[in-house]
């Protein structure tokens, strides 16, 4: 019920230059998210086309700003994001696959 | 015109979590509302009526609230399902208002576009209108207007502001005799996500000019309550000030019911002669109603905290805290919402389970949910602690009985993780749900809406008192009236009754654990509602005293029990599943018999085991 979907884009991660996975950033981080892509389907209850419908429905779109808040005391997760001009709570995992590019400081 | 006489025209609400949804449906029906269940699942039906300025009369239905019309979850399933027409026993609504956050409308515009294309005729109530004036957020209503091709009411539902407008514009909707078009709304691809994405983009530059004011309020208050270490301090505090206040504010209200309901058994006692009928009525009826409508007031706080912290926008921050926490356990941070509900009762809690998109992490979060310390169990334990846990302070603000109500509540809390990680490991091999969560703008909670949902919770615990306690109160007063003893008894009258049989029957199963005879026949009526057992007690031990109150039920079972029982007792209470009504339930929110069973089985089980440990221990101890 995990499968790869065929059809999942094959775009290597040479298209992100200069990006990181919204996964790996600090609080206090800013800056746009360039790609939304679920390409990962292990452990997940939903397949990666469910979970990039979800994302996007809570405005996590190509273009969208973005600020880390704050995030959990254990393991640093879950994360708080402002996004645009609302608050959205997500787990570093699900994170994964929202790709992003920090504001230079 | 016709037609309106015959039936009301239907208008359902629509709209995201938070927007105020709810408090627009109280302003706009008032008292006219009935609260139900959907045919054949258990979301929270809500319906009211009103009469517009034109005579037109109206049914509003608040719909669960959802960010797109592809459901998620059960909730959101009704919410598309009535919008579409679809739903069993409901008609498509003539009039979709869609309720929208002034300061938040990048998501809705999306919902409203999804809305558009199911082709009903829609009018948008931009609601929260203040607090987008007060930050300086100007949006162009005609624009917006002409673009959606929907009329726009700004409304401020909690001060009632704007609602006349409002039923004027889907009054007039409704006589301009605009028809439905053709509903082309399918589920959307996450190509046409993004589309409606980039749509709602443009509409807010084009005609929203952002907030010269913005709220600063949530970010500072996130900055201490979301804090990893200081806001988990917040949560334990407030969680800790909540069951202490359930404790002490509850008091006085409860001891004036008591004496009140002591005082009118009496007062029935004489005025009644002597006789099966005057027993009845001032130790079955009279007794048995006071002894249910007692914990009322511990209810009512309960559930006072939690709504506050709900309406202020706090409990999503709590599944923030605890997402990992919980998450370690296999349960989702969602959970925690219907976990909190379950103190009060767990049958809220399941159905709030319904909030939890993911099939397992719902079934996760129903079978743990009764291990959370209902409010029936209250007054078991406040009689077993009153009984044996000596009164004195133990610290500054400590009290021992509290310390040890609060451990009870802590070891149903431990458990429920405990079983929560192993339901994980056996029945779902370790798969994890996606969590994304919108964390609310803060807002003062509105007294009206407040005192509202409170007397409804008032309301569902009264009737169900009502309808299950009473009649089970009578049926234990019967049981323990007949057979009457023979003319040369000695012992108490009960011991010849059917339940003082039954009692004795099965005592024997419950030995080990250092229950008697009396106590197993409390368990009987009390497996229909926790808190009966405490009356079933109290009739057990003192048939014929309309005057029984906890204080000497508590003194008489001091003396009959040793302190091991007493704890054993308390033990039972944390795991077993005496309530048929959670068990019934499950049923329906499952609908499997298989997962009833399981959760029936489990926690007979433990509840077994943890007296057993318990009366075992403390015997050992030299408390037997």
């Amino acid at each position: 019920m995990h499968d790869m979907h065929p059809e999942a884009r094959a775009e290597t991660q040479g298209d992100h230059v200069g990006c990181i996975r919204l996964s790996t950033a600090q609080p206090g981080a800013r800056g746009e998210i360039v790609e939304v892509r679920a390409d990962h389907a292990d452990g997940h209850g939903v397949d990666v086309h469910e979970l990039e419908r979800r994302l996007l429905e809570f405005g996590f779109v190509e273009g969208a700003r973005f600020e880390l808040l704050h995030q959990g005391l254990i393991f640093a997760d879950p994360i708080a994001i402002r996004l645009d001009d609302m608050r959205v709570a997500l787990r570093r995992r699900d994170a994964e696959d929202i790709w992003v590019r920090l504001d230079v400081r | 015109m016709s037609e309106a006489v015959l039936r009301p025209a239907r208008v359902a609400l629509v709209g995201n979590p938070n927007t105020g949804k709810t408090a627009l449906f109280n302003a706009l029906t008032g008292s006219r509302q009935k609260v139900a269940n959907y045919a054949g699942v258990t979301v929270e039906r809500k319906e009211g009526h009103l009469t517009t300025a034109a005579g037109r009369s109206l049914s509003i239905l608040d719909l669960p609230g959802t960010y797109s019309l592809r459901a998620r979850s059960p909730d959101e399933a009704v919410t598309r399902d009535a919008v579409l027409g679809k739903l069993a026993g409901e008609e498509a609504p003539d009039v979709v208002v869609a309720v929208a956050d002034a300061t938040n409308l990048r998501l809705v515009l999306r919902l409203i576009l999804e809305l558009k294309a199911v082709g009903r005729p829609m009018v948008l109530a931009l609601n929260m209108y203040d607090i987008a004036q007060r930050q300086g957020l100007r949006i162009d209503l005609e624009g917006l207007q002409r673009e959606l091709g929907c009329p726009i009411v700004t409304t401020v539902a909690t001060r009632k502001r704007g609602i006349d407008e409002l039923t004027a514009q889907v009054d007039a909707l409704i006589a301009s005799g605009v028809l439905a078009t053709d509903n082309v709304w399918h589920e959307p691809s996450a190509g046409e996500i993004r589309t409606a994405h980039r749509e709602a983009q443009r509409l807010l530059r084009a005609y929203v000019r952002p907030p010269e004011r913005p709220d600063t309020l949530t970010a500072k208050l996130d900055a201490v309550l979301l804090h990893p270490v200081a806001g988990l301090a917040v949560l334990l505090g407030l969680l800790f000030v909540m069951f202490q206040a359930v404790f002490t504010w509850a008091g006085p209200p409860a001891d004036l019911i008591e004496a009140g309901f002591a005082l009118l058994g009496g007062w029935v006692g004489q005025m009644l002669p002597d006789g099966l009928l005057k027993d009845f009525i001032a130790d079955g009826l009279i007794a048995g109603v006071g002894s249910v409508l007692v914990f009322l007031p511990q209810i009512l706080v309960l559930f006072l905290f939690i709504i506050l912290l709900e309406d202020f926008g706090y409990m999503a921050r709590a599944a923030f805290l605890m997402d990992k926490i919980m998450g370690g356990a296999g349960l989702h941070g969602r959970a925690f919402i219907p976990l909190l509900s379950s103190f009060a009762c767990a049958i809220p809690g399941i159905m709030a389970a319904r909030v939890i998109d993911q099939k397992r992490d719902r079934m996760t979060t129903i079978l743990v949910a009764p291990l959370m310390t209902c409010s029936a169990r209250i007054p078991v334990y406040t009689l077993i602690i009153g009984a044996f846990i000596p009164d004195r302070a133990v610290g500054p603000g400590l009290n021992l009985q509290g310390l040890v109500m609060f451990g009870l509540y802590a070891t149903g809390i431990l458990s429920a993780l405990v079983v929560a990680f192993v339901i994980r490991k056996i029945f779902w091999r370790g798969a994890v749900e996606p969590f994304l969560m919108e964390l609310p703008t803060y807002k003062m909670p509105s007294a009206e809406s407040v005192a509202r949902n409170l007397l409804l919770r008032a309301q569902i615990f009264i009737s169900r008192a009502g309808r299950i306690i009473l009649p089970l109160m009578v049926l234990v007063w019967v049981l323990s009236t007949f057979p009457g003893p023979p003319a040369a008894a000695t012992a108490p009258a009960i011991d010849y009754s059917f339940a003082g049989m039954i009692g004795h029957a099965i005592q024997p199963l419950f030995a080990p654990i250092g229950f008697n005879w009396q106590m197993v026949v409390a368990l009987i009526p009390g497996f229909a509602a926790r808190e009966v057992a405490v009356a079933a007690l109290g009739t057990v031990y003192a048939v014929g005293d309309a005057e029984a109150n906890a204080g000497a039920l508590g003194a008489r079972l001091a003396e009959q029990w040793s302190l091991a029982t007493g704890l054993s007792f308390l033990a039972w209470y944390i795991f077993a599943p005496q309530c048929a009504a959670t068990l019934g339930v499950v049923k329906r929110e499952t609908n499997s018999w298989a997962w009833t069973g399981v959760m029936l089985f489990y926690m007979t089980a433990l509840a077994y085991l943890a007296s057993l440990v318990t009366y075992r221990t403390a015997v050992a101890l030299g408390w037997g």
